[in-house]
């Protein structure tokens, strides 16, 4: 397979789930901030603070209220990972692979840009934004389903695999700290518990609830969510499951042995958790760790297949 | 009731689907019938599921303008145009005699150049032409074939006959547009496909597959093929995408291959360096390899043309093909078919004349305002002088520059296009000009496609059908059954 489209497809993935994973983190925010005390300063805001998007955000906007902050991560072109700048991505990475995906797909990626191009304004306004917004994550699943349903698991399946997965790895640890950040703010801030009301909205940011409470059987407790969301080893966008996908996808691939080496390191980092103790700096610093060594895991995989080309060259 | 067809007058052009009196042809019977008794209305709302369609599949092409490229959908006219098999199966005969005599010709020249020793055409119309290769002679393609895809564009007089155009032998494109075309319309008059029999386009990729497998140079089982592109950013790149996904090919940018120090061609891949055996190359001679040609040129691949010269990869069309398209070159292939087929030509050329013979340069000079002046390498209608809608000072302009490089000139007599009946409003069909641009495949075997890309110049009295200067298209429909089309 060429390398370029190795890398197109892994990008192709990449951005179809940042396109979910904002529709589905936007549509879930509002029902969290109204379940918060009123007098709690957690924001719009913070969901720019949670892409790293804060120099971004202030290049272009002084307000950093709901609507400059939807606008910003939904519809905004400047901002690269906006949901409309991703799916724009996907729609031209599709659109020069469409060799190599099933027919339907470029038609499929097609449409779905074309509805939210012409209802993105829904999103933006109140009142049909979770109609819209689940409209979105309906048609990036429809997407996945076709890919999954018809494609050969040959080495362009793998790319796509690795490209989700990384992407699923990525948001998880931003999301848990997201959380992690919320609670530790929160908690000085005033003195109602709001543990509860943070980590439920974490595990439905992931669409995770009920998968958590069928496995842990347990009520939402900080420490069974983290655990839950790092180290289950069904639930398909836990870390550990993300990291063991990525593993299986790269198994067939051509000399993967040293990304293979720094997949099972990966792997073998945990946090500590303790039951009795609350989330804070330490697993702020540790999620940190984990997003750094998935950029590496990035950089690995383009030196290793997408940047032949100086490689090719000699 | 939809369209009324008495109010239909295609003013003494021949139409393809409408007869004297309003009459239908044979091959158009069942399909005038059929859009008349659609209800009021019902062709318009056909005509906007046509075109979100058209959306949904992205089916686009690139326009080059000042602010940029832009990607514009496919315009397309949803009344197809009918055209009966006994009358292209003759076409399509000619059309193959054609490309075999071309092909025989491009050859020739590249090796003992014989009909210029028979003194059949002159010298320097070949050797000066912008599209000769010295870097080609002593080379001997597969099968003894050069362009082995060839995009002829015809026309119908007002006699009713087809006639030669122009030969594009070097990177023509429109046939993903003819198959999309017939994809459109199959979801926007599906019940037309069960009463018709209407002739099957689909099996052109699997053709255009066959014809490059044919011509690899090595013999094995699965030898490696790829499209070639420009890139994204190219007016075809939709087609280019489009025929590589229905071969099941490789679609390559120039950077995706390099060519080694054993002169074979490899591409790069996931694991490494892979060997390529044909490249359907869809960009320009001279953008092909900057050691050989253009040498800023970021789209080829340096060291391509010595990799082809060795024989260790295959390139369609060959480069030099081009040769043969040279509009100067196009007014003799009546006499190159004549020469190396002893036979007669089957469909007719246009007359032309030549501005590099001085009689014949003296009466377009004086006739201008009737003819049309073309250059002789250009494509896409660009750079052409259509005399009756052009203004004096145009018409000086352009004998200015026919005195420069009369070689570089040629004229025609203005045709009267056929015309087809085209949707310009609610229930409201008019007479629209067009063209036809089949497309001919020789390798080991040679094809032609069931019909082609129609074009029509969408606006009123335009004679202009190129999509980048706002022409549209059709599908174009070979009918089985009936009689041919009386004439």
């Amino acid at each position: 397979m060429l390398s370029k489209v190795a890398e197109r497809l892994y990008w192709t993935a990449r951005h179809l789930e940042r396109v979910e994973s904002t529709a589905r983190l936007v549509s879930v925010y509002d029902s969290l901030l109204f379940d918060l005390p009123n007098d709690l300063d957690i924001s719009w805001y913070n969901l720019v603070t949670l892409n790293s998007a804060d120099d971004l955000f202030a290049e272009r906007y002084k307000n950093r209220d709901e609507r400059n902050v939807v606008k910003f991560l939904l519809a905004d072109d400047t901002n690269p990972s906006s949901m409309l700048s991703a799916l724009k991505m996907v729609r031209e990475n599709v659109r020069t692979t469409r060799d190599v995906l099933p027919q339907e797909s470029w038609e499929m990626v097609n449409e779905l840009y074309i509805f939210a191009n012409e209802n993105i304004q829904q999103g933006i306004n109140r009142s049909a934004r979770h109609e819209f917004l689940n409209k979105m994550v309906k048609g990036c699943q429809q997407i996945n389903g076709l890919l999954m349903g018809t494609m050969c698991r040959d080495a362009s399946w793998q790319f796509l695999r690795l490209g989700r997965n990384l992407e699923r790895a990525d948001m998880m640890t931003r999301l848990l700290d997201a959380g992690a950040a919320a609670q530790i703010q929160g908690e000085a801030e005033t003195h109602v518990l709001i543990s509860q009301i943070v980590w439920g909205n974490v595990l439905r940011s992931s669409s995770a609830e009920l998968s958590y409470r069928r496995t842990m059987r347990s009520a939402v407790h900080e420490s069974d969510v983290a655990e839950f969301l790092l180290e289950d080893p069904y639930f398909p966008r836990s870390l550990h499951f993300c990291l063991s996908s990525m593993l299986s996808a790269i198994k067939d691939l051509p000399n993967n042995a040293k990304a293979k080496t720094a997949l099972q390191k990966a792997s073998k980092v945990h946090f500590e958790l303790d039951e009795s103790k609350r989330l804070g700096v330490e697993f702020r610093e540790y999620l940190n760790q984990q997003q750094l060594n998935l950029n590496d895991m990035h950089q690995m995989f383009n030196e290793t297949w997408f940047a032949i080309i100086q490689r090719g060259s000699e | 009731m939809s369209i009324d067809w008495k109010q239909y007058d295609s003013n003494n052009f021949f139409d393809e689907l409408i007869g004297d009196n309003g009459i239908p042809r044979a091959s158009a019977e069942r399909l005038v019938e059929h859009l008349e008794s659609l209800e009021e209305g019902e062709l318009e709302s056909r005509k906007q599921m046509a075109e979100a369609t058209i959306q949904e599949m992205g089916v686009s092409f690139t326009v080059y303008t000042e602010e940029g490229n832009i990607d514009r959908a496919w315009p397309f006219d949803i009344i197809p145009r009918t055209i009966s098999a006994q009358q292209w199966e003759r076409t399509a005969a000619g059309l193959k005699q054609r490309l075999k005599a071309l092909n025989m010709f491009i050859g020739d020249l590249y090796d003992k150049q014989q009909i210029i020793k028979d003194g059949v055409i002159p010298a320097h119309i070949v050797l000066e032409s912008k599209n000769f290769r010295p870097e080609c002679i002593g080379i001997k393609p597969a099968h003894g074939v050069w362009a082995h895809i060839c995009g002829t564009d015809l026309v119908r007089d007002s006699d009713g006959e087809f006639y030669v155009l122009e030969d594009n032998l070097r990177v023509p494109s429109g046939v993903a547009y003819m198959l999309e075309n017939r994809a459109i319309t199959k979801r926007v008059l599906p019940e037309l496909f069960q009463k018709e029999a209407i002739q099957s386009i689909t099996d052109y990729p699997a053709r255009l597959f066959d014809t490059l497998v044919s011509i690899s140079p090595r013999k094995i089982k699965r030898p490696e093929i790829v499209v070639l592109t420009p890139g994204i950013f190219n007016s075809a790149y939709f087609e280019h995408a489009y025929l590589a996904q229905q071969m099941g090919t490789e679609l390559v940018e120039g950077s995706d291959l390099v060519v080694g120090k054993d002169d074979c061609v490899y591409m790069r891949t996931i694991a490494g360096l892979e060997r390529v055996d044909v490249i359907y190359r869809r960009i320009d001679d001279l953008f092909l390899d900057p050691e050989m040609f253009q040498k800023d040129s970021v789209l080829g691949v340096p060291g391509l043309m010595r990799a082809w010269q060795a024989g260790n990869v295959a390139l369609a069309n060959a480069p030099g093909a081009g040769v043969a398209d040279d509009k100067v070159v196009y007014a003799y292939v009546p006499d190159i078919i004549r020469y190396y087929l002893k036979e007669e030509p089957l469909i007719k050329n246009v007359k032309t004349y030549l501005c590099d013979d001085p009689e014949q340069r003296q009466y377009v000079i004086e006739h201008i305002s009737e003819l049309v002046i073309k250059p002789a390498n250009e494509s896409g209608g660009y750079g052409m002088l259509i005399g009756p809608h052009s203004t004096k000072k145009e018409q000086a302009q352009f004998i200015k520059l026919i005195n420069a490089d009369p070689r570089n000139y040629v004229a025609q007599p203005t045709l009267a296009l056929s015309t087809a009946p085209t949707l310009v409003g609610k229930d409201l069909a008019e007479p629209r000009h067009l063209d036809l641009r089949p497309f001919v495949l020789q390798g080991k075997n040679s094809y032609v496609t069931t019909g082609g890309l129609t074009r029509v110049a969408m606006k009123k009295g335009s004679l202009v059908v190129n999509s980048s200067q706002g022409g549209g298209s059709k599908d174009t429909w070979i009918v089985n059954g009936g009689d041919a089309d009386a004439i």
